[in-house]
């Protein structure tokens, strides 16, 4: 092990300085926080209520389709599920999930700052956060939302029997929330950087947050003013989107997914930062290109915005416009095949450790190479006419947002969970686990491909007796895939008292959250650091492998 | 030596220098502001594509908005704006008395907006300019033309509402000697105002000037 | 002195020296354009309007806004919604202008129906 992994605790000092967990007790201390460590706790919690809301909505909509009849929910009912199951997901759980958690948590000590630019901004959007949620749950409860997440007009503004009005509200509100981290986490990136620490020192998790906050200051304005226009419509009869008057629809469309397109990437960047952390501590090596990287998020995040189109192929958008757009999807493909390359790059002649954050890393690289390819099929006009609002699509952004996303979720948590709460997770459940997930999704969402290709339309609770096999194995993965999201929450639960105490490093890990303790103390770092050397330093910059001798194994990862 | 009292009773967590502290709110600010022109660029592109297609029907429905209200209106906001500038200015440089007056100044001619404006819709409202049934014109993409009158007005004057709520705070607690004049809070207001002031300016041609010749 | 390192005024008058010009231009264009609106230009009406409400914008953002200061941070930061906004016209504009007739929302010509039956809820 290299020096960098020493503990920093001085000897004759005492035993345990408090940490930010300790320092402070009582509720109001958690709930007056402006400790990003902390907020980053509350983010969480509420995150985690979220996805188990979301998950309920799946759960439905997977029983329902287990037979080709109506037997669990009436049509309505099936679309309040799927609705609730997508808005929830996607602005309550995907797009705040690792911005917030992992984000908050570790982009100050990343970067060696003590705080976040502005703490109480961090702990307000927190609030704002909870009341979007309290509007989401209240939709929930006051009868739902029928028109599917993307609230399509006139459907929207005219038709729909359902509570619009507050699931309009419910996202307009969590836009806020959404933009005042990203103001922060900019500002934070841009003036709080510890001495020495250069752009091109960053690590790539910081630059991928960088990125997405940079996507949501500019993106989610846009949702805001469309959901406002819906709002409006809706609610005083204003027409804005009207044929009858001479709006038009499909510019609602283009507005909307002027945000949601970008929203993916808002979900998927930060994943990329994880896993860049991951391959690399767990391969030995330094990440291969660091500077396409870099320049492979930002190409990411701002091609992402001159795409959105390719979700319009059929609504009656021109032709022009459709092979404009057509292109540009196919042009935003490169960089994010940079990036799987230069994972794969990174793990030649690596001294690869399949502990779990590993596997989560490796299944996070399959399952977004298959998501990616399947999104070109779709960028091309041709072929998305044919599967169009099929469960093809429903599989390529489940396959990205799911299997990209929430694997890079649950590796992260495991990575920096000793960091976090200074225990160690077991690693045997653990591997278990990460495996458990790689399959479970493969099962559940694999099937969609085929028979969305077969053309099973998306949105409908009946289907045509010959699906049935497809479904039944979709929904008998979606039992493993619930097993493996819910283990984990078991054995880190169980960490937490039993788990065993957590070294500074146990992953003998370079960057700078790693040389303070675990947890870390409330002000980050015990003496501010310094930074004298680029991110990933696991060996000599030049000196790659050894071409023609193998490498001596040396005991690297978990100690024994 | 008060001075430097001053400066560091202004300084906050996390911030290493009162310098950088300013810096950092002015970009927050910035970026924030980044935000807000996408939230109208949003609504002004709806805007601009119906306007493109009707051009007809919104000439006709913009001359039924009062511009003389909408001149008085413009030349208040403008106005606001170099009071602003000042009491920010004043603010840096450590000038009291300046700051709070042109503070006051702010946010009356805020107010004077926000009366004007309420005249303004109730003679509309009298006029039948509210889209829906008996609408004042014939064409009815003229009731998009104020569709979107009342949507961007009404969402102006909500942040215009909230510039003077933070002025008003802000200078009673310059007057009350709890907040330092250092504090880089009254940059950080100007800058919100004078975008605020920006939002106007686009709106005022579109919507009150249209089809006048 | 507190600020980013820029010449910036300090007493009263050489605030007001500084700030007063900036308003006396904007309300010269206030009324220009205020004239322009009333010449019959045809579609140019509208180029000039908004050309005017641009100067104003430049002297609130140079001045006002505090942009003359040599930051470049605060300049990238004012940018960047512009630059993407440009984006959204130029590509929403793609397919506006270059729409199939059938497609075209003027082809379904819309009928002054004063309120159509909506299932929707209404506020009011």
């Amino acid at each position: 092990m290299s020096g960098i992994t020493a503990e920093r605790a001085i000897p004759g000092a005492p035993p345990r300085e408090p940490s930010y967990l300790t320092a402070k007790t009582g509720l109001a201390s958690w709930l007056l926080t402006t400790d990003h460590k902390r907020i980053a706790l509350l983010y969480m919690a509420a995150i985690t209520v979220f996805f188990f809301v979301g998950g309920a909505g799946a759960v439905a909509i997977r029983i329902e389709l287990f037979t080709p009849q109506a037997d669990l929910l009436s049509a309505d009912a099936y679309n309040r599920a799927f609705t609730f199951h997508g808005v929830i997901m996607v602005w309550f759980f995907l797009i705040p999930s690792i911005p917030n958690i992992l984000g908050n948590f570790l982009l100050p000590l990343m970067i060696g700052a003590k705080d976040l630019a502005f703490p109480r901004l961090n702990l307000a959007s927190w609030y704002i956060f909870m009341a979007a949620g309290g509007l989401a749950v209240y939709t929930l409860l006051s009868g739902g939302v029928d028109t599917g997440w993307t609230f399509y007009t006139p459907l929207t503004t005219a038709f729909s029997n359902g509570n619009v009005l507050a699931a309009a509200a419910a996202v307009f509100v969590s836009g806020f929330s959404t933009i005042a981290t990203a103001v922060n986490f900019i500002a934070t990136v841009h003036l709080q950087r510890a001495p020495g620490l250069t752009w091109f020192r960053l690590p790539l998790f910081v630059w991928a947050i960088y990125a997405t906050s940079i996507v949501m200051v500019l993106a989610t304005p846009v949702l805001a003013m469309v959901l406002a226009l819906i709002f409006a419509e809706r609610a005083f009869g204003i027409p804005i989107f009207d044929p009858l008057r001479g709006g038009d629809p499909i510019l609602f469309q283009h507005l909307f997914w002027f945000y949601s397109h970008p929203a993916v990437y808002i979900m998927v960047l930060p994943s990329f930062g994880v896993i860049s952390e991951l391959v690399t501590c767990y391969a030995r090596r330094r990440v291969f290109g660091y500077n396409f990287m870099v320049y492979a998020i930002l190409w990411i995040s701002l091609v992402g915005f001159l795409v959105w189109g390719h979700h319009m192929f059929v609504s009656g958008q021109s032709l022009f416009a459709s092979l404009a757009f057509s292109l540009l999807s196919f042009i935003v493909a490169v960089p994010s095949a940079i990036k799987v390359f230069n994972w794969t790059a990174t793990l030649y002649r690596g001294q690869i450790v399949f502990d779990a954050p590993m596997i989560y890393a490796l299944g996070f690289i399959g399952l977004f190479t298959i998501g990616g390819l399947t999104g070109l099929f779709l960028a091309s006009v041709p072929v998305d006419i044919h599967v169009t609002d099929t469960y093809f699509v429903v599989a390529h952004f489940h396959y990205i947002m799911v299997g990209g996303a929430v694997s890079a979720l649950y590796g992260g948590l495991a990575f920096w969970w000793p960091k976090i709460t200074g225990r160690l997770y077991p690693e045997g459940w653990a591997r278990f686990a990460a495996i458990m997930m790689f399959f479970g999704f493969g099962f559940t969402f694999f099937p969609m491909f085929i028979m969305g290709y077969l053309g099973m339309p998306r949105r409908y609770h009946v289907y045509p007796e010959e699906f049935q096999v497809w479904h039944v194995l979709a929904s008998a993965g979606a039992v493993i895939l619930a097993f493996a999201y819910l283990l984990p929450m078991g054995f880190f639960a169980w960490s937490l008292i039993w788990g065993r105490r957590a070294p500074a490093n146990p992953w003998g890990a370079t960057g700078l959250e790693w040389q303070t303790s675990s947890p870390p103390p409330e002000e980050n770092f015990h003496t501010p650091p310094v930074v004298e050397q680029g991110p990933y330093n696991y060996h000599p910059e030049h000196a790659g492998p050894p071409a023609l001798e193998r490498e001596q194994h040396q005991p690297q990862g978990r100690q024994p | 030596m008060s001075d430097i009292a001053a400066r560091n009773a202004a300084l906050r967590q996390p911030w290493r220098s009162l310098r950088r502290q300013r810096e950092g709110a002015a970009f927050g600010i910035w970026i924030f502001l980044g935000s807000e022109v996408m939230f109208f660029g949003c609504a002004l592109l709806t805007f601009a594509v119906y306007r493109s297609l009707w051009p007809d029907a919104f000439a006709a429905a913009a001359r039924e908005t009062n511009i003389t209200y909408g001149t008085v209106n413009t030349a208040l906001l403008l106005t606001s704006s170099l009071t602003m500038a000042a009491a920010a200015e004043g603010a840096a440089a450590g000038l009291r008395r300046l700051t709070l007056c042109c503070l006051a100044a702010t946010v009356a001619f805020g107010i004077g907006f926000l009366v004007v404006k309420g005249f303004e819709y109730q003679e509309d409202i009298t006029k039948h300019l509210v889209p829906g049934a008996g609408f004042r014109l014939e064409a009815p993409q003229a009731q998009i033309f104020f569709a979107f009158y009342w949507l961007l007005t009404g969402v102006h004057a909500v942040h215009l509402s909230t510039g003077i709520g933070i002025a008003t705070v802000l200078g009673i607690q310059a007057w009350r000697g709890s907040r330092m004049l250092a504090s880089p809070a009254f940059e950080a207001l100007g800058l919100y105002w004078h975008f605020v002031d920006l939002v106007w300016v686009f709106l005022y041609p579109l919507l009150y000037l249209g089809g006048r010749s | 002195m507190t600020g980013l390192g820029e010449e910036r005024p300090a007493s009263t008058a050489g605030i007001w020296r500084a700030t007063l010009p900036v308003w006396a231009g904007l309300m010269v264009l206030l009324v220009a354009t205020l004239v322009g609106a009333y010449l019959e230009l045809g579609r140019f009406n509208l180029v000039l309007s908004l050309g005017i409400a641009v100067a104003k914008a430049a002297l609130v953002v140079v001045f006002f806004m505090q942009l003359k200061r040599p930051d470049p941070l605060l300049r990238l930061a004012a940018c960047a919604g512009l630059v993407f906004l440009a984006f959204m016209f130029t590509l929403t504009y793609a397919d506006v202008l270059t729409r199939a007739p059938p497609t075209q929302p003027g082809t379904v010509m819309p009928r002054s129906i004063p309120d159509r039956p909506a299932a929707g809820q209404r506020a009011f």
